[in-house]
């Protein structure tokens, strides 16, 4: 039964596969054990409520968080003032959609139709210089080597962040991304309290970084967003702050993992593979399919009812807690045809691997690029390519959820 | 019972297909991915291929896109007979020919019209032949107005400021030209969303410094010796100097060829059930005359089975594949078509969007966003229910009121939401305008009177 459900989901040892247990819990669409979240796992329900404007993303609104082991976390809820205030993710409008509009300016279109489009070429060059570095072909750590280096490179050049810093805020990085994992053995005020650490540390880093910027603009995110549009559209030095680094992290945590998922996928079809060697523009609708299998991000843990509010007959009372699990979602039967095989050739794939609705991810069209170029390339460039692992170890992380290393040989490399 | 006759026509029947726009090309589709072996004859009275309306108004007069470039893209190979630049002159039901213009006859076991709508020309011929006065409805139109754009006039005219007489004032702006919008009603898109919202939009025009002129009537257009437009004369007394002038009074359902056929069509479509079968001037329901788009008129159950004409790009592709499907299956396995009509715009760079039917809404609540910063939802209420939405750059939120539509939810909406301001505390009247009074129209007709209402008033139809 249901029973215990979510912490096997949670539980290491199911993380290489917890696509069984997101069935099961499919079995009670509202799943709720009496003191943990309420958990949504089909697609069509977690699609109508990521469009609901009772639903709320700010913590503020939580009241009800005994028993949910993903509570609390960046911008309070826990209690406790955080070092930086939400970042937009964690925000309802007015003030969600006033941050992420400015912070779209300098991104993406109207304003900056071009700019992912332009970074093409750059990030083709990292690629190459990253593949023909991969050393012994015989024992190449995919993880280390190339799916993490590769998008973190690409954010660093896309905010203005030195790229030889990688080092002091990869581990403040890590501490956040790790606070929103629900590791069992954590005490969650300590857990709070060393994410908070890492926060107030990013945030100092950053604040050094911005003004330098406004000293001497770049052509770069950080000296575009620092310099603001027009009395109205400028953000206040914390805004600012949490803003970049949510573009940090969440730029490159979440792509190394779809990166991976997807070559371990290709490695798992060698079929698909192939034919992604000979049909390179197959790439787009694989990296959809790829969403809808193996997303990066599994579940959103941050949403609560502003009023008690009905799903298939169940109310959920106002202030609680609800799970989001996207990836069950994207493997519901009564959404997609044969919802457990990859097959990048599908028509319909209308995935919630990027979310939906106001908070839908807004790196999408960089994710997307990143993850086209990559795979691409290694299919084209490694020459026979295996597992030597399978599953391989995956990081702790049941959220952001993939392999910490991804170990293959191949005959060689290609030019 | 199945007599099998179903399955000759799949094999081998004849299904006519009258009208080769959206609608008429979705239907075709539709009908060979189902199965349809038989011949199949494409009729369209314009010499092009089906192509794409909405960037007419927008990317095409921005000179983004040019309007012999919007080819409908093809969802599979329809193996069609095209009659292409040849109108549909006649129906003969009982002998089941189409008349074509050109004399030639084409007979068909199943029919499909979709033969849509066209715009409304200026009720003065002579005026409306006048060079540099335009309608903007089809390719050719769009390319003549894009060149008399492109050539730079020093002021351009709308008449009518529904979406596409905006769509092209804005795009007019974009393109720094001059431009007067002349607008009998009392503010720009006040037929489809009244008149609360109608404000936003004046504000929206006159901020983006379109020369809006509400409450007025533009009586004549004069042309030069050489037979150009000069100026217009409206009715408070004034005279606009202007070198181009763009008709935009709303759209005449393609009908008139149907005449004399016995079929139900006139000035407000073509009457069809609920499964896109058209009804006879008796009323009768007929087995092989089907309709989908702008030119039908089906009962819907969400609004009372009132009558709806809807001029909607979604509702054109949906009720196509609809009818496509109605006209191969059995009694049994027709659907019936039952869109949520929705509709989208794009001006002075503002995503509009509604859903479900806001002309028949008598109050409006706006529950999220402000109509200030011109980012809101506003939910229109009928008789204590949900009856449609509008959203200004807030789409996202749509899908959510459209279920409250589906659901027949309660209005004014009694839950609290996230953007809740302080324009949304309680609902306000509407202020749709008396239909009796001619504006430039909404995209939506409600045409039959709701078995829910108990009375009925007699009000005089506008034209």
């Amino acid at each position: 039964m249901a029973e215990g459900i979510l912490k096997q989901i949670l539980d290491y040892s199911n993380r290489s596969n917890p696509y069984p247990l997101y069935e099961e819990l499919r079995k009670t669409p509202v799943f709720h054990d009496g003191t943990g979240p309420y958990v949504i796992s089909t697609y069509h329900d977690i699609q109508s409520l990521l469009h609901d404007p009772r639903l709320s993303s700010d913590a503020h609104n939580l009241t009800a968080t005994a028993g949910d082991p993903l509570a609390g976390g960046e911008g309070g809820g826990g209690g406790e003032e955080a070092a930086l205030p939400p970042s937009f993710l964690k925000l309802d409008p007015p003030e969600h959609d006033r941050l992420r509009r400015m912070t779209n300016r300098p991104f993406g279109p109207p304003h900056s139709p071009h700019r992912i489009e332009g970074m093409r070429d750059d990030l083709h060059g990292i690629v190459s210089g990253l593949i023909d570095n991969l050393g012994d072909p015989g024992r190449i750590d995919l993880v280390d080597q190339f799916a993490y280096p590769f998008p973190v490179t690409m954010i660093c050049r896309l905010l203005g962040v030195p790229r030889e810093d990688e080092p002091r805020f990869h581990s403040w990085a890590d501490t956040i991304a790790a606070g929103l994992d629900p590791d069992p053995d954590a005490d969650p005020a300590e857990r709070l309290r060393v994410t908070h650490d890492a926060r107030m540390e990013l945030g100092m880093y950053l604040a050094g970084l911005i003004e330098e910027r406004r000293k001497n603009p770049q052509d770069d995110m950080l000296s575009e967003l620092a310099a603001g549009h027009g009395q109205d559209d400028t953000m206040s030095t914390m805004e600012l702050l949490s803003t970049s680094a949510l573009l940090l992290i969440a730029g490159h945590e979440t792509t190394v993992n779809l990166i991976t998922n997807g070559m371990l996928t290709l490695l798992r079809h060698p079929d698909v593979l192939a034919d992604l060697r000979e049909n390179p523009e197959l790439v787009v609708p694989l990296v959809e399919e790829l969403l809808r299998f193996e997303p990066p991000v599994q579940l959103l843990p941050q949403r609560t009812p502003l009023v008690d509010i009905e799903v298939r007959g169940v109310t959920i009372p106002k202030g609680s807690s609800m799970w989001l699990v996207l990836a069950s979602g994207n493997r519901d039967p009564d959404r997609f045809e044969n919802p457990d095989r990859f097959d990048p050739y599908r028509k319909d794939i209308q995935h919630l691997g990027l979310g939906s609705g106001i908070h839908s991810c807004f790196g999408a069209p960089l994710a997307r690029l990143e993850a086209q170029l990559a795979l691409s390339e290694l299919a084209r460039r490694l020459d026979n390519p295996g597992l030597v692992e399978d599953p391989p170890p995956y990081r702790q992380n049941a959220v952001l959820r993939g392999p910490r290393h991804l170990e293959i040989t191949c005959d060689g490399i290609r030019p | 019972m199945p007599d099998g006759s179903l399955d000759r026509l799949k094999r081998e029947g004849r299904i006519v297909v009258v009208g080769a726009s959206l609608a008429g090309l979705r239907a075709a589709e539709t009908l060979r991915d189902k199965g349809f072996e038989g011949t199949l004859t494409m009729i369209g009275d314009e010499p092009y291929e089906p192509y794409d309306r909405p960037p007419l108004s927008k990317q095409v007069l921005l000179g983004k896109a040019t309007a012999d470039h919007t080819a409908l893209p093809r969802r599979r190979e329809i193996d069609a007979e095209w009659r292409l630049g040849v109108p549909a002159s006649g129906l003969d039901m009982a002998t089941r020919r189409v008349k074509l213009a050109d004399g030639d006859e084409v007979p068909y076991d199943r029919l499909m019209i979709a033969t849509g709508v066209r715009a409304r020309p200026w009720p003065n011929e002579a005026e409306g032949e006048l060079d540099g006065v335009f309608v903007l409805r089809t390719r050719d139109d769009g390319v003549g107005l894009a060149r008399h754009l492109d050539a730079g006039p020093r002021r351009v005219l709308v008449i009518g400021a529904g979406f596409t007489g905006s769509e092209i004032a804005s795009a007019c702006r974009e393109r720094g030209l001059e431009v007067t919008v002349a607008e009998r009603g009392d503010a720009p898109l006040v037929g489809a969303l009244g008149g609360v919202i109608g404000a936003v939009a004046a504000e929206m025009h006159r901020e983006n410094g379109v020369d809006l002129r509400t409450g007025v009537m533009v009586t004549r257009l004069e042309g030069d010796t050489t037979g150009r437009v000069r100026a217009a004369h409206f009715s408070d007394g004034t005279t606009l100097e202007c070198d181009v002038v763009v008709v935009s009074l709303g759209a005449q359902r393609n009908t008139e060829w149907l005449a004399g056929s016995g079929l139900g069509a006139g000035p407000r479509g073509i009457a069809c059930d609920a499964g896109c079968r058209a009804f006879d001037v008796r009323g009768i329901v007929t087995d092989d005359v089907f309709v989908a788009g702008d030119v039908a008129r089906s009962p819907h159950p969400l609004f009372g089975y009132q009558f709806l004409s809807l001029e909607h790009w979604g509702n054109a592709v949906a009720q196509a594949e609809t009818a496509a499907h109605n006209m191969l299956s059995e009694s049994s396995d027709r659907r019936p078509h039952i869109w949520v009509p929705a509709f989208w715009s794009s001006q002075f760079g503002v995503n509009i969007k509604s859903v479900g039917v806001p002309s028949m809404g008598t109050e409006i609540m706006i529950t999220q966003g402000s109509r200030a910063e011109r980012r809101f939802t506003g939910v229109y209420g009928y008789q204590g229910r949900v009856i449609g939405a509008v959203t200004f750059d807030n789409c996202r939120w749509l899908q959510f009121y459209e279920q409250q539509i589906e659901a027949t939810a309660p209005f004014p909406p009694p839950f609290p939401t996230v953007d809740r301001r302080s324009d949304g505390q309680r609902p306000i009247p509407a202020d749709f305008p008396d239909p009796s009074v001619p504006t430039h129209g909404p995209t939506i007709t409600l045409s039959g009177y709701s078995p829910a209402d108990r009375r009925m008033t007699f009000t005089p139809a506008g034209h």
